[in-house]
């Protein structure tokens, strides 16, 4: 922790509730801006509601594309929240503090995005319902428990709520600050919002027991979500190229390394629009940068096993999958680009210091990464159908319709716009988390240096 | 009978709090009956406050017990209620229905764990009595909940310590 600030409880409140009691000059016009692309979206829906799912380019054999493509990289970014925030505080990681917070918003709004996707996909988004919940007793139909299709709303239901409710506890100190620092409506919001917290040592006691015991419980589900989602394509036999026992943890790995190349991403754009500069600072760039070349490492291991254990069996149809995956054009483009982006270019940068400190390289690798695990994903479910199935008569190549391009640019413009809006209200940085810190880091002297030293309770 | 008066004494450092807390045990009010407000959390014991003991750990397996009954419920309710055979899998197929079973369990734990929380915490509790905003700037709150024939051995206790302010709901 050698590029620590000492600060006090008057300046963190100043610094780090800067965007929630005033406006910054370019919030509106940005918000706005946003607003409009994601109006545009939803007409966009409205659109392909009335119409139908002719106006997209899903046709035979290729019913999953762009959108279910985008559903499973929006749950691949939720996991970075509860992956940083949670494994962090269960090792009670000093350098967590400013980034814990940004994580779990960005599952709880990633998640938020990704439930569009199978929702609009379906083309009738109301009959959901159907698959879902128990309610239509009149006719006596109800969800099939056994599908795939049926596991997916409970594990993101799952998600979603416990994500929502970790970040909820979490902000209950912070919201109380944000209480004796308002008036007005905003007052009696903040009142209402923070439950009457006082800060006794109840409290604060409750407060870090929640941490640890809500990140335990949340790990868990982290895990189980997107291994569900990975069966939405492992458990289906007859498409080359999906049905793989290596699916669940490949994917979930596959999550961490995007989801985290996000947490990167956000972190540096907080530090530009808000100026915290104290607060996020290079070593917890260079501390996340080397947390990702480990998850990379590991990904590239399961990217590798998935492929091998396609091509060594000498089985004829997974063999040609990947021959057109790897070196059939347009294919062979969009993998070249994605190993490209997702592994060998970033992940070799990272390994310099000079990189990882580097906060504009920081933010530009991991957007590199997402769009390679992007693509990933699309390269995963669109060549595996676009190949002839047994019973399949008709086929037709798959061609992304404007429509669809319309909505993945939607979906950035809608977590960009929750998120914009939250920092309105509710601080990004936890002020307590951050105020602790300073309680529990002193400076100690050894030889001729002073080493700033954390000190540690015994629980 | 519940307190009627909220006394606050407000101090700039925590060994000033420490103080007023220690004075407080001398001149014999009851443990529970004043506690310490901080914007920060502190190593536990650090004013010589007392260390609440709580039951946090039972929500979780209750709720965790809720969960798995709903969904064995939902589980097999659905596929009995309208049992068609697919793909050959049996009606009540055990492995989907772990999924779905594991899923239902931890989020009745979650949520049970954060009804706990707050439940804990003794929350919510809009009436805030004694309290002062620049708590949260870094200032030691020290709270004393009395009835009226004691509010002024408190008042005077809070500012034999040393109290900035003293403050009276």
């Amino acid at each position: 922790m050698q590029q620590r600030r000492i600060l006090d409880e008057v300046a963190i409140n100043h610094e780090l509730l800067r965007g929630n009691l005033a406006t910054p000059k370019w919030w509106l016009p940005t918000v706005l801006g946003l607003l409009v692309v994601v109006l545009f979206g939803f007409t966009l829906m409205g659109i392909m509601f009335n119409k139908g799912l002719g106006v997209t380019g899903l046709n035979r054999p290729v019913y999953w594309g762009l959108f279910i493509t985008t559903f499973v990289f929006w749950v691949g970014i939720s996991h970075a929240g509860i992956m940083i925030s949670a494994i962090l505080r269960l090792t009670q990681a000093e350098w967590r503090r400013p980034v814990t917070r940004a994580a779990e918003l960005l599952t709880v709004f990633s998640l938020l995005t990704a439930l569009f996707f199978p929702l609009i996909h379906a083309g009738r988004p109301w009959r959901i319902f159907y698959w879902i919940t128990p309610f239509d007793f009149a006719r006596g139909i109800f969800p099939n428990a056994r599908s795939p299709l049926v596991w997916d709303p409970f594990a993101i239901g799952t998600y979603l709520t416990g994500s929502t409710l970790f970040l909820y506890v979490a902000l209950l100190p912070d919201l109380g600050v944000l209480r004796d620092r308002t008036t007005g409506w905003k007052h009696s919001f903040y009142t209402v919002a923070s439950l009457g917290w006082r800060g006794n040592p109840r409290q604060w006691r409750l407060q870090t027991v929640a941490g640890i015991l809500l990140s335990a419980l949340m790990l868990p589900i982290f895990v189980s979500v997107h291994s569900i989602v990975s069966w939405d394509f492992a458990v289906t036999p007859s498409v080359e190229g999906w049905h793989s026992t290596v699916f669940a943890p490949y994917f979930v790995v596959g999550a961490v390394h995007s989801g985290v190349s996000a947490v990167v991403t956000m972190m540096a754009v907080m530090r530009w629009l808000w100026g915290w500069d104290n607060y996020i600072r290079p070593e917890h760039f260079d501390a996340l940068a080397r947390l990702l070349i480990v998850v990379a490492c590991a990904w590239l291991g399961f990217t590798f096993a998935e492929l091998i254990f396609g091509v060594y069996s000498l089985e004829a149809p997974e063999r040609a999958l990947r021959e057109m995956q790897m070196f059939q054009w347009p294919w062979n483009l969009l993998f070249i680009i994605f190993f490209l982006t997702a592994f060998a270019i970033p992940v070799p940068l990272w390994f310099f210091k000079r990189v990882r400190n580097n906060i504009a390289m920081m933010f530009w690798t991991s957007i590199l990464v997402n769009i390679g695990m992007w693509l990933e994903r699309f390269l995963i479910i669109v060549p595996g159908l676009s190949r002839k199935q047994p019973f399949v008569f008709t086929w037709d190549s798959y061609q992304v319709s404007p429509l669809e391009w319309g909505l993945l640019l939607w979906s950035f413009a809608w977590v960009m716009m929750l998120m914009l809006l939250f920092s309105k209200f509710f601080p990004l940085i936890p002020l307590f988390e951050t105020k602790e810190s300073q309680v529990f880091t002193t400076d100690v002297k050894i030889g001729r240096v002073n080493m700033p030293a954390v000190i540690r309770e015994l629980d | 009978m519940a307190a009627s008066n909220s006394v606050l004494g407000l101090y700039d450092t925590p060994d000033a709090g420490a103080n007023a807390m220690d004075g407080l045990k001398s001149a014999g009010f009851a443990l529970g009956t004043f506690d310490v407000l901080t914007g920060t959390p502190y190593p536990e014991g650090a004013f010589g406050e007392h260390v609440p003991q709580h039951r946090l750990f039972r929500f979780p397996f209750f709720g965790a017990m809720v969960g798995i009954t709903l969904a064995i419920l939902f589980t097999a309710g659905t596929q009995l209620a309208y049992p068609v055979v697919t793909g050959g899998k049996p009606i009540l197929a055990v492995f989907a229905m772990l999924i779905i079973a594991y899923e239902l369990t931890m989020l009745g734990a979650v949520i049970a764990t954060v009804v706990g929380i707050i439940f804990e915490s003794r929350l919510p509790n809009l009436n805030l009595g004694a309290y002062d905003a620049r708590i949260t700037e870094g200032y030691i709150g020290i709270v004393v909940e009395c009835e009226d024939d004691k509010v002024e051995e408190a008042r005077g206790v809070l500012q034999t310590a040393g109290a900035l302010e003293i403050k009276t709901a």
